[in-house]
């Protein structure tokens, strides 16, 4: 039984993945709407990083988890390093519960 | 760029190693959690497996972990000949396909650069979140919750991180704010998966309206499409 649900997620989910790799070349796309595909894939990071940053389960995350994912945004935004972007945004997080911030 | 990778992959390995913990206490088999971990490869989806297999309902943790993973199909529409130019190596980097390496490949200009931050990415991330999961399972309950080091704000602090300079592209950026307003409202109603999908409404808007007028099919100047995004999507 539980052989077959990680089987039926691994096959479902590659076929995703395989799907879309595969469908690039096959669809005859013009240009226009292959300028539109990483507007796509930019538009779903963007929906992914926001539900993650501010909710948990289908409701709010507490206040300690989209304060270090706003620090963080804030040192992208003025150009720090990546390692300290993720760094800066998890320490952020951590100290506040800490803290006994939620 | 490598160091870029590794500090996401130091992240995963803690989440890779709370999952192999978190399953392994949740009663599924060793085999079945480095299984999972191996052939699913996708973190959200191998969480809620677990507890909805935990729960007693297989079923319910299939179709609600395939809907969840449905976001890959545009991915790879998205990168396509990054992976490169053989069947060989599309066949085996799609299995390495995820949000994190979706974003290190599209944050590099197009061409070899992308294809050579797809393969780090992919399989270095790949590796941390295998050796993450078998670090867990051997350490079982001596695993810290993840939460306490703030490892869930890393991640989409991380996303956005990447996303940033593509931003600068109007149309993207009012694609993304719109995207991320609407899957955050859609979040307490609908079911996991489906917020996120609805980002592509705008994008899909501005494809279906161009579809359905032929007749200026060599394509108005790109500030046409920008203003029809802004207003299908807000």
């Amino acid at each position: 039984m539980l052989i077959a649900v990680i089987l039926a997620l691994a096959a479902g989910t590659y076929g995703f993945r395989l799907a879309g790799v595969l469908l690039r070349d096959r669809l005859d796309l013009p240009d226009w709407s292959r300028r539109l595909l990483p507007v796509g894939a930019a538009a779903l990071l963007a929906a992914l990083a926001a539900t993650a940053a501010v909710t948990e389960a289908g409701r709010f995350a507490g206040w300690a988890r989209p304060a270090g994912v706003l620090v963080g945004v804030l040192l992208a935004w003025r150009r720090v390093p990546f390692v300290l972007v993720v760094v800066g945004a998890a320490a952020t997080t951590a100290v506040l519960r800490l803290l006994g911030v939620a | 760029m490598l160091r870029d990778v590794l500090a996401l992959g130091a992240a995963m390995i803690a989440v890779g190693a709370s999952f192999g913990a978190v399953a392994v206490a949740a009663g599924l088999p060793v085999w079945a959690t480095l299984t999972m971990s191996a052939v699913l490869y996708a973190g959200g989806a191998q969480f809620m497996a677990v507890g909805l297999v935990a729960a007693g309902s297989p079923l319910a943790a299939v179709l609600a972990g395939l809907l969840l993973n449905a976001r890959h199909l545009p991915f790879g529409l998205a990168l396509g000949d990054s992976l490169g130019p053989r069947l060989r190596h599309r066949l085996l980097g799609s299995h390495l396909l995820t949000d994190e390496t979706t974003a290190f490949t599209l944050a590099q200009p197009a061409g070899e650069a992308r294809r050579r931050a797809f393969w780090l990415a992919g399989t270095l991330l790949f590796v941390a979140w295998n050796v993450g999961t078998l670090l867990g399972v051997l350490a079982g309950g001596a695993v810290g919750d993840p939460a306490a080091l703030g490892l869930d704000a890393a991640f989409p602090a991380g996303l956005i991180a990447l996303l940033l300079p593509s931003l600068r592209d109007r149309d993207t950026r009012h694609a993304a704010l719109a995207g991320a307003a609407l899957a955050v409202v859609a979040t307490p109603v609908l079911p996991a998966g489906l917020p996120v999908l609805l980002a592509l409404a705008g994008p899909a808007a501005v494809a279906f309206r161009r579809r359905s007028t032929p007749t200026d099919a060599a394509g108005p100047p790109a500030p046409a499409v920008v203003e029809r995004t802004g207003e299908m999507s807000c």
